[in-house]
């Protein structure tokens, strides 16, 4: 199957008063079509960024500063706005963080839906756009009463399943959800996913899921990459990654989830807290809190990732550990 | 044979809000809707639910934040041993007994006076209750932040906490809640807005303080799977009630309660072999206890220490 | 514990530095502060000439000294309709050299002689940079007497005003209850009084001096809608986490209004302080223009001087009597506005720019 985006070597920072703050370096994955693919990480790993860059969406001080994105074969980092507004939405879509919460409170739902959809089709009717959002609408599980409803009317479960139909109102290849569930209870976070799952099969869409929740990774992705201070530690299949997971990091982040099933272990946690990323040193950036230091540890030598097995991917430093 | 430090009984708060033009109409809602539990000396409880179920309201009840509307709650009084209910202190007396009493926020950006220093925020409550003198205080906030793994002490105590990271924050109040000693801590989801990889390693510290010091958590999450790692016993709570109440293990692997299914059943697992199967409401089981609960208990007991509300939910669910 | 007290020194250096970084971001606060600092310098300035002798006492000082500018004048008579071929119009005669018979009292000169006369108000010359005034006083000395007026009352006022409205919002937004509703009763009949013109009354009654005028700029202000803002501020400091945590701790009421809900209030107070002083300052020349403030000199009694001898009608022939004045007053207060505006900045970190 062909792949719907490749992302090589990314690079991206932002500048502030502090210093520059290297948020993505060097990242590289692909996402087939149809395919789930996930990036887990903690706060500041740069997950959020890589997903903001994939659509040149990052604030003002934030710049590329190496690195390609092939969207269905072209490179979509050196487009003018006008090309990637062509793309957004239509191409690659993106479902953000806390975005129930960013509908316009005065405008009904419908209304914004078509704004979105008017952007990108033009010359299609008011009558074919309110079929198109009440096919939306079903898809996602919501009443076709909504299109007339206001945001407050609405639950938050309702606002991010409204949200879903948005992303895919102008019929995107690609879709990014960063934390769409945050914030929602448990139940209806069960829900959305199960929509989100449906919508996919359905539609043949490829999806970019990005959480800090190991656990709905596991559920929801085909392939997925763990970050860390900026950069890809391990890639590979989720099932491979889960039953075989090689990174210390990796290793660490399922060791301290603890999971209802199962007997009731003892977690292990790591210390010490995740790196500035403000004028960071060279090298490994994981070393200083590595639970499983070995003597051959170089903590200078740059990560590398080297595949192990099928498709897994993990940094050279682990690669030969068991 | 434990004493149990805490008996709540028929907790009820309600709050009155006002709808219409002018206030007109004023309707009650039923925050936090009768509920009742123990919690033993040295043993913690968990309050799962998800957001709106009123375990927030019932934290601040029983931290004597908010008043509550009505019900009992009696404490355990170490000097008539025996227990005492809230509505009898005030004044003096009140202010001594909030010795034994804690509460551990959820934001540790906002549960720390941005404009305090480390020491001082710790040594507020020993300050408040004039324990000491001043030697001894600061000899206090020293051990305590050696205690909580904030070493070493001299480089935290003159910092303020926007120089600190989530979890060295969150740290920072388990110190300050407990260098007084209490007996009783309520943790309103104190790990909820921390880094996975840290979540555990505040996890076990508190886990082992309660152990050194003899504390009794009531432990609020709407996170089942951090409620098992941390509680001996889980109240469910749904609605303003508690549905189900029972010990940790006993409640995951034998939920009876439709709502504490569906709930157990919607949690992602982290692994990706595992099959979840979904639940589908199914109310028979829940309706031969009510119809075998020929005295109306608000809670049937099913088995030794696990009781399943019995009121109608039908609805609601 | 003196390791202590090093890293506490060290991290107070540190967040200073990180502070005025910000500050330094805002392009509009920076303006402010070199106006600002402008006028702090010329206030400093003058006492720093007279104690050096650099500046003589007789001739320099703003309000009693004088200095004389004798020159030729040519005697003429002003006609009584314009344009006439010399003049082109009514503001044109007497020109810069020459004096109106009419004006003439002590002397029999006849039109078309010279007189040697004093030369009052003189233009900007080597010796008097911004000239004389009417009275022969150094107008430039004015100015700089002016600034350290300007500078007292506005703070005076302001630091009043704020630590008034400070301490009455804030117990307003604890107590709650019928004290919060007085004190906001209170605030809004004195957002309804114009200020102006009860300070014309105030003056009618009692002699205003330049601290009178700051008490009773201070407390007004002090009293009306910035307690409002103070209460909303106040109000949200007051449920956040770190204040119920004092709660349960066991604090009485007053120990934490003063030691936490007090000092997370203080940086919006600092803010409306800087504002105020904008007011403060205008408020005085107003008052002063008007000639109903008893005070010895400052920017809007320049003006006032300039108004009464009839200077101000004569357009830019006697420029240097109001511009410096005039310009003084609107550059000073908007500076103190600039700053506040950086303040601004610094202090609510969703208006930075990163």
């Amino acid at each position: 199957m062909k792949n719907i985006l490749e992302v090589k070597n990314l690079c991206m920072s932002y500048s502030t008063i502090e210093g520059e703050v290297e948020a993505v370096k060097d990242v590289s994955f692909s996402v087939k079509e149809g395919e789930s693919f996930g990036i887990v990480g903690e706060s500041g790993c740069g997950k959020t960024s890589v997903a903001m860059s994939l659509l040149q969406l990052q604030a003002d001080n934030g710049k590329i500063t190496n690195g390609q994105i092939l969207f269905d074969g072209k490179n979509i980092v050196q487009l003018n706005e006008s090309e990637l507004r062509s793309i957004r939405w239509s191409g690659i879509s993106m479902v953000f963080q806390g975005a129930m919460n960013s509908w316009n409170p005065v405008v009904k739902i419908g209304e914004q839906i078509r704004e979105a959809i008017r952007e990108h089709y033009p010359d299609k009717s008011k009558d074919e756009n309110t079929n198109k959002i009440l096919e939306l609408f079903n898809i996602v599980g919501l009443d076709s009463s909504v299109i007339d409803r206001y945001p407050h009317e609405l639950s938050g479960g309702m606002k991010q399943r409204a949200v879903i139909a948005l992303a895919l109102s102008c019929d995107p290849k690609l879709i990014i959800a960063d934390e769409p569930t945050t914030a929602l209870d448990v139940v209806i976070q069960d829900q959305i996913l199960n929509e989100i799952r449906k919508v996919q099969e359905v539609l043949g869409l490829s999806l970019i899921y990005i959480s800090h929740d190991i656990a709905v990774i596991a559920e929801m992705t085909d392939n997925m990459a763990v970050m860390y201070a900026g950069s890809i530690v391990e890639r590979g299949p989720t099932k491979e990654i889960f039953s075989n997971p090689r990174h210390s990091y990796t290793k660490s982040l399922l060791e301290s989830t603890p999971s209802i099933v199962g007997d009731k272990v003892k977690l292990k946690s790591l210390d010490g807290e995740p790196p500035s990323l403000i004028n960071k040193e060279p090298g490994c950036s994981f070393a200083p809190r590595c639970p499983y230091k070995e003597e051959s540890c170089n903590p200078l030598r740059e990560m590398e990732l080297i595949e192990i097995n099928n498709e897994h991917y993990v940094d050279a430093c682990n690669a030969g550990k068991l | 044979m434990k004493n149990n430090l805490l008996e709540v009984r028929n907790l009820e708060k309600y709050f009155e809000v006002s709808s219409g033009i002018f206030s007109r109409n004023k309707s009650i809602v039923k925050a936090v809707d009768g509920i009742s539990f123990d919690i033993p000396f040295g043993s913690s409880l968990g309050l799962v639910g998800q957001s709106g179920c009123g375990k927030t309201t019932t934290a601040r009840a029983l931290s004597l934040l908010d008043p509550k509307t009505s019900g009992t709650v009696n404490f355990y009084n170490e000097e008539t041993s025996s227990m005492q209910s809230i509505d009898e202190l005030e004044g003096e007396e009140l202010r001594k007994f909030r010795r034994n009493i804690q509460m551990i926020f959820q934001d540790p950006y906002e549960s720390l006076n941005p404009r305090w220093n480390i020491k001082d925020i710790i040594l507020e409550p020993l300050n408040i209750h004039n324990i000491g003198n001043l030697k001894d205080r600061e000899e206090a906030v020293y051990e305590i932040l050696k205690t909580v793994g904030l070493t070493p002490p001299e480089n935290y105590m003159p910092r303020y906490p926007h120089e600190l990271s989530g979890g060295q924050r969150q740290r920072v109040s388990i110190a300050r809640t407990l260098i007084m000693k209490p007996k009783f801590v309520v943790c309103d989801e104190p790990t909820s807005m921390l880094d996975v990889s840290i979540r555990i390693s505040i996890m076990d510290l508190m886990l082992n303080l309660a152990k050194d010091l003899e504390v009794s958590y009531l432990y609020i999450t709407h996170d089942l799977a951090v409620a098992r790692y941390m509680c001996d016993r889980i109240a469910v709570m749904f609605n303003g009630k508690i549905v189900e109440i029972a010990e940790t293990e006993e409640l995951l692997s034998n939920p009876i309660h439709p709502y504490t299914k569906r709930l157990i059943s919607s949690i992602p697992i982290p692994d990706p072999s595992y099959k979840r199967e979904r639940y589908e409401l199914d109310f028979s089981e829940l309706d031969n206890i009510i119809a075998n609960n020929s005295d109306e208990l608000p809670m049937a007991e099913v088995k030794s220490g696990h009781y399943v509300a019995t009121h109608d939910v039908k609805g609601i669910l | 514990m003196d390791k202590q007290k090093d890293i506490a020194k060290s991290i107070r250096r540190a967040s200073i530095k990180k502070n005025w970084a910000m500050f330094k971001q805002s392009k509009l606060g920076m303006i402010g502060i070199y106006i600002v600092g402008f006028f702090l310098f010329l206030s400093l300035l003058q006492p720093f000439l007279f104690v050096t002798g650099i500046w003589n006492k007789g001739i320099y000082d703003p309000v009693v000294g004088y200095s004389e500018q004798f020159q030729d004048f040519l005697v003429v008579d002003c006609p009584k309709e314009y344009p006439t071929e010399k003049y082109k119009s009514r503001t044109d005669c007497p020109a810069r050299n020459e004096i109106n018979i009419r004006t003439l009292f002590y002397s029999d000169a006849q039109v078309g002689e010279t007189i040697y006369q004093n030369l009052q108000p003189a233009p900007p010359s080597k010796k008097h940079i911004l000239g004389t005034d009417p009275l022969g006083r150094d107008v430039f000395s004015q100015i700089m007497e002016g600034s350290q007026v300007a500078f007292i009352l506005g703070l005076l006022s302001a630091t009043l005003g704020v630590g008034i409205s400070t301490l009455l919002g804030t117990i307003a937004a604890f107590y709650g209850g019928r004290v919060d509703a007085y004190l906001m009763r209170q605030s809004d009949l004195i957002l309804m009084l114009p200020t102006l013109p009860l300070l014309f009354i105030i003056s009618a009654f009692s002699e205003l001096k330049v601290w009178h005028l700051a008490v009773v700029l201070g407390t007004i202000g002090g009293l009306g809608g910035s307690v409002i803002t103070i209460k909303s501020q106040a109000l949200q400091v007051k449920v956040k986490p770190f204040v119920d945590s004092a709660r349960i701790t066991g604090g009485s009421r007053m120990n934490i209004l003063f030691s936490h809900v007090l000092p997370n209030v203080a940086p919006l107070a600092l803010l409306f302080m800087v504002f105020s002083v904008t007011g403060a300052i205008a408020s005085e020349s107003v008052l002063s223009f008007l000639g109903l403030l008893n005070i010895d000199m400052s920017w809007g009694l320049m003006i006032y001087l300039a108004q009464v001898e009839g200077y101000i009608f004569s357009g830019m022939k006697f420029w240097w009597l109001i511009l410096p004045a005039g310009l003084s007053v609107t550059f000073l207060a908007g500076g103190f506005y600039l700053v506040g505006r950086g303040l601004d900045e610094v202090f609510n970190p969703r208006l930075r720019k990163r």
